[in-house]
């Protein structure tokens, strides 16, 4: 069952059957999709062990010291460090120092965590992390939705033009227009304003982004057209069709750029580290690492883990449209 | 429909034509504000780098047009040199791990029945760390004294290294750092490529007499070939961007063992004020990367047809 979980994540990517009542039921590429795996017998999934080999007592023998290793290295891996950073930031600063170190800390005291979120600020900077990650949110879906939409359903004059145009920066890493990106952002062209050390500097370069238009277009691409030239008939407005039928459908696709944005911007480091420099603007990775050479070690600890507290939470709660983001975009380009 | 005069169909087109404009305004209208942005924060700095790269300034008077004097500034650097090697290095290091591991560990997860959800969730962890988090993370286990790899060392009574502080072994932390941030989005990639080859193949290839390897090999490796193949352009073209490594851990040293072309690009402009210097590196960095990206267009291009 669990083996389907990714499988399916990337199928969720998909336009849902419309919920208004009365609108024409048009079958979409799931429920094509499901009476095709309903006349086909359910198939067990394999991959390159076959399921006879694995139900020998060799073969079982064998998987379980497999599945124990890998779960072992594994936890060793990626989860140590992060319990090491845990427990670093709960040892007195003598205890953080002993050598060898101590596995368990010897008391508990939360005192570090306390010292750290006083010494360093961090309200201010997961509130400032929070208001540039909102607002970046924001524009995402309201300048990358409309956009795609445009392309997609209106079809304007010179739209492939435009597509190509937004999907062309793809080809551009970041890096290499730092610079002239910043300068931009210093002095706006022919407006002159200076984004500088203002939020606008992180939300509206953020939703200038090519592969959200290129997800949400080729979402919008798969809603069936009949769906949409029904409501026109009845009268629609364009904004309306969007907002009442289209968003609706959307939700899947909207889901997997809502996180993307999010997480772009909590993770971003150097742009926010160039746009943002005053201190009490800083995004809490910046802050942080800007204040990292004056602070005792086991408070640095105890500041990366509230850093990373909220990124651990949205992926525990978003798992599925995270990974469902991850391939959408990867597998069939 | 089917009594049409002449008349009607002119009214017809000119209706026609008059809708045709409407759904225009309103398309350009939805799509103004993404036009703004992208002209903004994308295109125009696109145009900006060459132009940078050519050009002196002092933000004060209008910049003036300096041929390849920025080109020739950065090359007689020495650092210009050790930066395109360590980028070189470290994105060559960095494939050796960060791209064999994700397939082999993706293979196996694809095995396994049991526990598969937690791996997944823990292998892609680090990967939702905000960087910065990460690598500083790692550069107090470099410590060489409390440090946590030194320990492990001498817990198993091996040497310890000086991990940052010295030539010989720094890049080689970088890339560790780096690849364990790392290491999750492929090999969730490669799961799901996984998953999507028919079981037929691997029965029709066990038929044949072919052993697990073999299997791997000639089932495996050709179904996944193309997503492999984009992978390690991605990966490239990803790992030569490389700064906040270099930034967070080491500033470029130890005698620019770390100097990456990206951070000598962030020197050059935030450090040195030279953003003609910056911009030149930047260009060439760009011109490089693009070829990576152009494979792979090319590739995902094939792969649609």
């Amino acid at each position: 069952m669990s083996n389907s979980t990714v499988r399916s994540a990337g199928s969720d990517v998909r336009p849902s059957r419309p919920a208004r009542p009365g609108a024409p039921q048009v079958p979409g590429p799931r429920a094509e999709r499901r009476r095709r795996r309903a006349r086909e017998p359910q198939r067990q999934f394999r991959g390159v062990v076959s399921p006879q080999t694995l139900s020998t007592p060799h073969g079982k023998a064998i998987y379980w010291i497999v599945l124990v290793t890998v779960v072992a290295l594994f936890t060793a891996v990626f989860v140590f460090p992060l319990y090491w950073m845990i427990t670093g930031a709960l040892k007195s600063a003598d205890e953080f120092a002993q050598m060898p170190p101590t596995f368990f800390p010897k008391s508990i005291d939360w005192g570090v965590y306390k010292e750290a979120w006083d010494q360093l600020d961090l309200g201010l900077f997961l509130r400032n992390t929070l208001i540039y990650a909102a607002g970046a949110w924001f524009f995402t879906l309201a300048i990358d939705v409309t956009a795609a939409y445009a392309l997609s359903k209106l079809r304007p004059v010179l739209g492939k033009l435009v597509l190509a145009l937004m999907l062309s920066t793809l080809m551009i890493p970041p890096m290499v227009i730092l610079l002239p990106a910043y300068l931009t952002v210093k002095d706006l062209p022919i407006l002159g304003f200076n984004l500088l050390n203002t939020p606008w500097a992180i939300w509206l370069p953020a939703a200038a982004n090519g592969f959200f238009i290129f997800l949400l277009k080729r979402f919008f691409d798969s809603i069936p057209r009949e769906l949409l030239e029904a409501a026109q008939i009845d009268g629609a407005s364009p904004v309306r069709i969007l907002w009442s039928i289209v968003l609706p459908v959307s939700r899947p696709i909207i889901g997997v750029v809502s996180i993307l944005a999010v997480v772009n911007v909590w993770k971003d480091f150097v742009w926010p580290l160039l746009v943002l420099p005053d201190t009490d603007k800083m995004s809490i990775s910046v802050g942080i690492s800007s204040l990292s050479a004056q602070m005792p070690q086991n408070v640095l600890m105890a500041a990366l883990v509230i850093a990373s507290i909220p990124a651990i939470v949205v992926f525990f709660i978003f798992q599925r449209s995270i990974m469902a983001g991850l391939t959408a975009g990867s597998l069939k380009g | 429909m089917t009594t049409m005069t002449v008349k009607g169909s002119r009214r017809r087109t000119t209706g026609a034509v008059r809708r045709g404009v409407r759904r225009n305004l309103t398309a350009y209208g939805f799509l103004c504000a993404a036009l703004i942005c992208f002209a903004f924060f994308s295109w125009y700095p696109m145009v900006r780098e060459f132009l940078l790269s050519f050009q002196k300034t002092n933000f004060v008077g209008p910049p003036e047009w300096v041929g390849l004097d920025n080109f020739r500034t950065v090359i007689d650097d020495s650092a210009f040199a050790p930066a395109w090697i360590n980028t070189a290095a470290f994105t060559g290091l960095a494939l050796i791990v960060g791209y064999a591991v994700p397939f082999v560990a993706a293979i196996v997860l694809n095995e396994l029945r049991h526990a598969k959800a937690y791996l997944r969730f823990v292998v892609y962890l680090p990967v939702m760390l905000p960087p910065a988090v990460a690598v500083l993370l790692f550069k107090w286990f470099y410590d060489p004294g409390p440090g946590l790899f030194n320990q492990i060392l001498g817990f198993v009574h091996l040497p310890g290294l000086s991990w940052l502080d010295s030539t010989s072994t720094a890049l080689i932390s970088l890339v560790i750092v780096s690849t364990w941030m790392n290491l999750g989005t492929g090999t969730l990639i490669y799961l799901a490529a996984l998953q999507s080859i028919p079981s037929e193949l691997y029965e029709a290839a066990e038929l044949d007499g072919a052993g697990l390897f073999k299997r791997i090999w000639h089932v495996t490796v050709p179904q996944t070939k193309l997503i492999l193949l984009v992978m390690l352009l991605l990966q490239i073209v990803a790992t030569m961007q490389v700064f906040i490594e270099p930034y967070l851990l080491t500033g470029g040293g130890p005698e620019n063992a770390t100097v990456t072309v990206a951070y000598l690009m962030y020197q050059y402009a935030f450090s040195f004020g030279n953003f003609g210097g910056g911009g030149a590196l930047g260009l060439m960095l760009m011109i490089v990367l693009m070829v990576f990206s152009a494979i792979y267009l090319r590739v995902s291009r094939d792969d649609k047809n």
